[in-house]
């Protein structure tokens, strides 16, 4: 077993017995911490697959996690209020079922992430992080101005989504939810990071060249996986505005794109558990110079340039050496 | 609409489209000469209207709020690029991003800091206030105008800068050859410095100049930023023609777009609707101007080819 994975493994434990601990110490306010380091980890999961993978610098990941927010907003102020989304040409009807709005969800922002991954991939380099960023301020825009579902103001959803045999009210019993979500896409980034595509994606990004000679087509490839990456985000926007019971333009600001990004620098680029260890830090250190400054961002400043300048691979890097581990 | 009304509106997209350019020409210099992605440009614009509004608020006088603008701008890109920028140079933009993003949170927290939350006030001075009557009876506040002469002054003064001087020349082989200026004796790490703070200075300026429209505030750089990127992005990263056609296409088309779009949207549609559907549009314009010129020209009107 390599440092990485014992690392990886440690993580798992920590998101598995803090919340338990927090149970039995009766901190619900833990449990709902943890919940949301889970959450931010998945949309991490989610732009590492674009960015650790296939070398996608996006700044736009935000119009996903937005997306997936609103996705949730919208389905449940219509089951709150009654009113049907649309009549003609057939009736479409909100809900307030965590699975329809998670499928609803990823739906919605993965064609989105097809439509922007389909133009965007047409540029590279600094072309694409601000092209990116440019489709991500739109839907920004877009969601300020347009006034049917809030505006400026946002969404509030009095009442959490049901998951069917749970009560997601209970702490404990949304986060079980959130956990076994999160294990889930791990396992599957795990593997699709092993699997051909994967493998293609990851040579596609150290030399397209060589990719294409071989019969390849790059572009396809950085289109799917900027799609699946597109789609978990959108899932875990979903999910966080369930956690908020709220949604707001905020989810898609450009610091929403920075702050997804900085998790998975923090924790290190490509690492399966890199946007993990990073949400979980950030979360903590948030928490924690919050108390001790209501000015914590400078230090969270500090931190992050001292990471990239002198701790390059990010905290596993740092921990458990630069070889990206291939076991 | 009347064709007054429309002027004026164009007066307004020109006046923030020369001011964009004195934000975007010093991200696509270093840009074009550091292949740096700069996302702290927007705290120094920030910079400057602190600047300005602390000096102004001493002294009462605009013109020294101007030079403080410009010195203090200037001198906080000096350091961040002696202390940290100078690192980041050889390493892949991520790097840039990220490192730039966290000068960003510290810039802003260490402002908010020092100054505090609330806004600061910067006042436009008598002999700029009020209105002057252009031909044609457009009434037109003279302060915008002034913003617009001294915007097309700076252009003016970069190209012949750009152009004529051994800096330009300088600036230019840099952009193109680093290694061979170096060894022809120009010492490098003293001009990157120095295209820094002389667009750290452009950006302190337009940051005083517009503070005085707006108000002073932590944050305020950051939707300027936005809008800078997609200039430089529209124009071609490098480009200082570029920077200005885009700077001005993207005011035009921000500030006629919110006009035009609401009154072309009521022609057929209900009021009501057609105010928010038309805004909705119009807000986000300027984004779709920009995918559409990168769709068809991926690296932008006046970028190199790739």
């Amino acid at each position: 077993m390599s440092r990485e994975t014992a690392l990886n493994a440690v993580m798992v434990m920590g998101l598995f017995l803090v919340p338990l601990w927090a149970l039995w110490a009766d901190e619900p306010f833990i449990i709902t911490l943890t919940t949301k380091a889970a959450i931010l980890a998945l949309a991490g999961v989610g732009l590492n697959i674009a960015l650790g993978l296939g070398g996608l610098v996006s700044l736009g990941h935000a119009a996903f996690f937005g997306l997936g927010g609103y996705a949730m907003g919208i389905l449940a102020s219509h089951a709150q209020s009654y009113a049907p989304i649309m009549e003609t040409p057939f009736l479409i009807e909100g809900t307030k079922s965590m699975p329809v709005i998670w499928v609803i969800a990823i739906i919605t922002s993965g064609l989105a992430a097809l439509a922007i991954g389909a133009l965007s991939l047409r540029t590279t380099g600094v072309y694409f992080i601000m092209i990116t960023l440019a489709f991500g301020q739109m839907l920004y825009f877009f969601s300020i101005s347009w006034p049917a579902y809030g505006g400026e103001d946002g969404l509030s959803i009095y009442v959490r989504n049901g998951f069917p045999g749970l009560n997601t009210l209970d702490p404990i019993q949304f986060y079980a939810i959130v956990f076994v979500i999160l294990m889930a896409v791990l396992v599957f980034a795990g593997r699709l990071a092993k699997s051909p595509f994967g493998l293609a994606l990851n040579a596609a990004r150290q030399s397209p060249e060589r990719v294409e000679t071989v019969g390849i087509t790059s572009y396809k490839l950085r289109l799917i996986a900027f799609t699946i990456s597109g789609m978990i985000t959108g899932l875990a926007g979903a999910l966080f505005a369930d956690l908020n019971r709220f949604v707001s333009p905020t989810m898609f600001s450009w610091q929403t794109s920075g702050e997804i990004m900085v998790f998975i620098i923090i924790g290190g680029v490509g690492r399966l558990f890199g946007p993990v260890v990073g949400a979980v830090l950030f979360i903590l250190l948030e928490h924690l110079l919050g108390g001790l400054s209501d000015y914590w961002h400078v230090y969270l400043g500090v931190l992050l340039l001292l990471i990239v300048l002198f701790a390059r691979g990010g905290l596993i890097g740092t921990l458990a050496g630069k070889e990206i581990s291939h076991d | 609409m009347s064709l007054i009304l429309l002027a004026e509106q164009l007066l307004n997209g020109l006046q923030l489209g020369v001011m964009l350019f004195l934000m975007a020409a010093g991200l696509t210099l270093v840009f074009g000469v550091m292949g740096l992605i700069n996302l702290a440009h927007g705290s120094l614009y920030m910079i400057g209207a602190f600047a300005a509004a602390a000096v102004a608020g001493v002294t009462g006088s605009f013109v020294l709020a101007l030079a403080a603008a410009l010195c203090a701008a200037a001198a906080a890109g000096a350091l961040v690029e002696i202390l940290i920028i100078r690192r980041l140079y050889h390493r892949d933009h991520l790097d840039q991003v990220l490192a730039t993003f966290a000068l960003i949170l510290i810039f802003s927290e260490g402002t908010r800091w020092i100054f505090g939350s609330f806004p600061l006030f910067l006042n436009i001075p008598t002999y700029l206030s009020g209105p002057v009557t252009l031909p044609g009876g457009i009434q037109y506040p003279l302060y915008r105008l002034t913003l617009i002469a001294i915007g097309l002054a700076i252009a003016g003064g970069l190209f012949l800068l750009i152009s004529r001087t051994r800096l330009g020349i300088q600036i230019r082989a840099g952009e193109n050859d680093r290694e061979m200026i170096a060894a022809l004796g120009v010492d490098i790490s003293k001009l990157y410095t120095i295209v820094f703070a002389l667009g750290a200075a452009l950006a302190g300026l337009a940051g005083a100049l517009v503070g005085a429209i707006q108000s002073v505030q932590v944050g305020m750089g950051e939707p300027v930023l936005i809008l800078a990127f997609v200039v430089i992005v529209i124009g071609g990263i490098g480009s200082i023609k570029g920077a200005l056609i885009g700077a001005i296409l993207v005011g035009l088309t921000d500030t006629m777009g919110g006009v035009l779009l609401p009154a072309l949207f009521k022609t057929f549609m209900e009021p009501s609707t057609a105010a928010s559907a038309g805004s909705a549009l119009a807000s986000m314009l300027i984004y779709i101007l920009m995918a559409c010129v990168l769709i068809i020209r991926p690296t932008g009107l006046f970028g190199a080819k790739a």
